[in-house]
């Protein structure tokens, strides 16, 4: 019985002690969801949306894609000229990440900590990348058109500034990550700095590099469709024409075509980096 | 020097039979040093692979007739133009400052959509919390959305809910949602095989699990999540504006530049996007050191 | 003449650190000297001195009569190519093969065309194949290196640093990754190629039964000061104490000694 006492007791004393933490962490709880919330209805306000139309949205465009965005047969016989746009979509987004991938391989060996000489000069890769990054790439694509006009060039460059700056951070990160031990273990054999990049650096890199390099050919073809519509080349040029046409059946082959692109190379770039983690 | 003349001698000295089997001689009949490791084949396999594709990309490309020194010469001229000589004339500042403050709620919005969304769908594609089938279906279903880019899925939305907010908003709640049930199904993945084990031992359902373990130990990794995400949405809110005319500053910067034709508008409208989209990349990484 | 001198050697970090202070000692060609100490009593700085990985802020160091810290980038280069490293966790290309790795020894002494796209002449991998096969590695020699075990590394590190043909080899921490057993076979076979080759090891270690068991003499270095410079028989364990600047029987050598 007294026993039985004790015990209670010390539970009693075990909850009292406990609530504190508890309601510490059910207010911090409680204060993250206000805020969250507050800032949604601030946001709705202000953008004049509405989640109840927003959600009820949803189906409205289910319906009305299922009715208008079904290929048909005058769909098919562009066939042809939406798979020719495709392919140079495609091309433009490989050549843009590769080249774009070469230089900021160059600039990530400046700007790691671990092979890039001095203090100054990392510390300007690092802003100039950022620059790059950061610029939109609609701001890009419209200074471009300027010049160079509704030519696959606009779309390279835009597309080739933004890539450049994403993978120069990422490419600094991944250096940083897994080459200090073997370029100071090369460095203490008396290997000079190329030797030593090119049989420690890359090696050891190598794999993260690949599976940037392939992230980056998914996402820029998505983005070359953006782009495209703004400066009137590539797969974006075409899906623009057919919607602004009211051609949706045509239009939505556009979409297919773009979503088995993708999917294609989202499969590829799977096996490839399984094989060589 | 008598250390160096012998040299590395005393192994050399050693009987050459007990090594010389287990050389492997290279195809040009050199000794190989190399290993056959499926990863080096791979690596090889697709860069050679890139670099044709890359220049079969410049030997087809349609150039159109252009002047290339001239147009690179006005380009040179116009990023001096933008980036040095920035001036709002069309735009006031407050009202661009709004402008921005306009994407920054698309962003939140959408950001705010796809998270309630993937928190729930992210529970059934967790390879520890969901059976196979139900993870196949809704990876695929995920994997489709992401395929069709942003400007189309807010396109769509424009024709079928009608053009503003809610389509833009929309649109790029669908991005979201499938990269956030990706990343928070990943982060729901990396527990500890232990802690569901040991609730579901004790006899605890579904959500019981879920409320008491798998959100609260996932919960830092999913805020890291989200703050990317938003960084991402920003931007992208930015690009909707200029190319879908979802509103916002990214429309100022396609008026300024492609209406207007002022660079000087657009360079000004750029610094703001540059500076907002830096603050924003300051506090996700931030938080993103607080949760790690 | 001594193979190697350090005389006056200071080493101050940037936030005002001191890792090393007044550091002097010689060492003769064929010693195999042990440097033990408490960690972060600057040892690690102390090796990376002597090749110039790290910069001695103050003093001399004398490789073969020739002051190192002096020395412009090709010079330094040189003096690298004759001094070889083993690391405690290895340092090697993971993902390259163990010759591979074991060639890179050679990179000091290759042009740098040849060295960037890994060019090397047949001796060259026949000797990295003789030096495999006396390490015991010869059947490992196409794996990569990822696929080895913590021991097996180290020898191929071993093997990198012998492949350089070096006079000198700096050992930082060489067993303190790996098991027992492990360790031994490492440690023998440093001891073997000291006698067998003559190169002369100077190592880092923490385990001071290990350096007392293997080395002639030891270093004992404590908050960058060397407090103990002499033979092994004469470490007694007050200096012990000294160096680890612990009370009586907190060491773990206290009870071998009490065993005993």
């Amino acid at each position: 019985m007294e026993k039985a006492q004790d015990q209670m007791e010390k539970q009693q004393g075990c909850a009292k002690g406990t609530p504190d933490f508890f309601r510490k962490r059910r207010r911090t709880d409680l204060l993250f969801a206000a805020c969250v919330l507050g800032l949604f209805v601030f946001s709705s306000a202000l953008t004049g949306f509405s989640l109840a139309d927003g959600i009820s949205s949803i189906p409205r465009a289910l319906v009305w894609m299922g009715q208008n965005l079904i290929p048909d047969e005058q769909a098919l016989t562009r066939l042809p000229k939406v798979l020719s746009r495709l392919y140079e979509t495609a091309m433009l987004s490989v050549a843009v990440t590769v080249l774009a991938a070469v230089l900021a391989f160059l600039f990530s060996l400046a700007g790691s900590k671990t092979t890039g000489r001095g203090r100054l000069f990392p510390r300007l890769v690092r802003i100039v990348a950022a620059f790059f990054r950061n610029v939109p790439d609609v701001v890009w694509s419209i200074l471009l058109m300027f010049s160079f006009g509704q030519n696959i060039l606009t779309g390279f460059f835009a597309l080739f500034f933004t890539t450049f700056g994403l993978l120069t951070r990422a490419f600094i990160e991944t250096v940083d990550e897994v080459s200090a031990s073997c370029v100071e273990a090369l460095t203490s054999t008396g290997a000079s700095f190329f030797p030593i990049v090119f049989q420690g650096v890359i090696p050891s890199a190598m794999s993260g590099l690949m599976t940037w390099i392939l992230y980056m050919i998914e996402t820029n073809i998505r983005s070359s469709t953006l782009i495209g519509i703004l400066t009137g080349t590539g797969i974006g040029y075409l899906f623009d024409l057919y919607y602004k046409r009211l051609e949706y059946p045509t239009a939505s082959l556009v979409v297919l075509s773009i979503v088995v692109l993708v999917l294609l190379i989202e499969t590829i770039s799977n096996r490839v980096r399984r094989a060589i983690l | 020097m008598m250390n160096e003349a012998a040299g590395n001698g005393v192994f050399l000295g050693m009987d050459p039979a007990r090594y010389l089997g287990k050389m492997e001689k290279s195809r040009k009949g050199s000794i190989r040093i190399k290993s056959k490791s499926r990863s080096n084949v791979t690596v090889r396999l697709v860069w050679i692979v890139l670099i044709l594709l890359t220049v079969l990309a410049f030997a087809t490309f349609r150039y159109k007739q252009i002047d290339l020194t001239e147009a690179v010469q006005s380009t040179f001229h116009n990023i001096g133009t933008v980036f040095f000589q920035p001036e709002l004339t069309y735009d006031t500042f407050g009202g661009a400052l709004y402008q921005l403050l306009i994407t920054f709620c698309l962003g939140a919005l959408s950001t705010g959509i796809g998270a309630a969304a993937a928190l729930f769908l992210s529970l059934l594609c967790a390879k520890n919390m969901a059976n196979s089938k139900v993870a196949a279906v809704v990876k695929g279903f995920v994997a489709v959305i992401r395929a069709v880019p942003t400007v189309l899925w807010v396109l769509i939305f424009a024709v079928s809910a009608g053009l503003g907010s809610v389509a833009a908003v929309i649109g790029l709640s669908f991005h979201s949602i499938s990269y956030l049930t990706k990343c928070y199904a990943e982060s729901i993945e990396e527990m500890e095989a232990g802690t569901i084990e040991a609730l579901k031992a004790s006899g605890a359902n579904f959500w019981q699990i879920v409320f008491q373990a798998v959100w609260p130990a996932t919960a830092s990794y999913m805020v890291a999540w989200t703050f990317m995400r938003f960084e991402i949405n920003f931007t992208n809110a930015v690009a909707m504006g200029a190319a879908a005319g979802a509103g916002g500053i990214g429309y100022n910067v396609f008026m300024a530049g492609s209406f207007y034709l002022d660079l000087h508008e657009m360079g000004f409208l750029t610094y703001m996007i540059v500076i907002a989209v830096i603050l924003l990349e300051t506090v996700s990484t931030k938080i993103k050191a607080k949760v790690k | 003449m001594p193979i190697l001198e350090l005389k006056h050697v200071s080493k101050i970090y940037g936030a005002g650190t001191k890792a090393l202070e007044d550091v002097s000692f010689a060492v003769e060609e064929g010693e195999f000297v042990s440097v033990i100490g408490p960690s972060g009593a600057g040892k690690s700085t102390l090796l990376r001195c002597i090749n110039r990985l790290v910069d001695a802020t103050q003093g001399a160091v004398f490789f073969d009569g020739e002051d190192v810290t002096g020395l412009d980038k090709k010079g330094l280069r040189r003096v690298r190519t004759k001094t070889g490293m083993i690391f405690q966790h290895y340092n090697l290309v993971e993902r390259l093969s163990v010759m591979e790795n074991v060639l890179h020894g050679r990179l000091g002494q290759k042009g740098t065309l040849a060295g960037m796209i890994g060019h090397y002449s047949e001796e060259e991998k026949v000797e990295a194949f003789a030096i495999l096969e006396k390490l015991g590695l010869a059947e490992q020699a196409y794996k990569r290196c990822d696929e080895l075990s913590g021991g097996q590394k180290q020898r191929v590190g071993i093997a990198r640093a012998i492949m350089q043909r070096p006079r000198l080899i700096l050992c930082d921490e060489p067993i303190a990754s790996l098991d027992p057993s492990s360790s031994k076979v490492i440690m023998d076979q440093l001891k073997e190629i000291n006698q067998t080759m003559k190169i002369t090891c100077i190592l880092n270690l923490h385990q001071v039964d290990v350096a007392m068991q293997y080395s002639e003499r030891i270093i004992g270095i404590t908050a960058g000061h060397v407090v103990y410079d002499g033979p092994a028989s004469r470490l007694d364990q007050e200096t012990i104490h000294q160096i680890y600047q612990s009370r009586s029987g907190a060491l773990i050598t206290d009870r071998a000694e009490r065993a005993v």
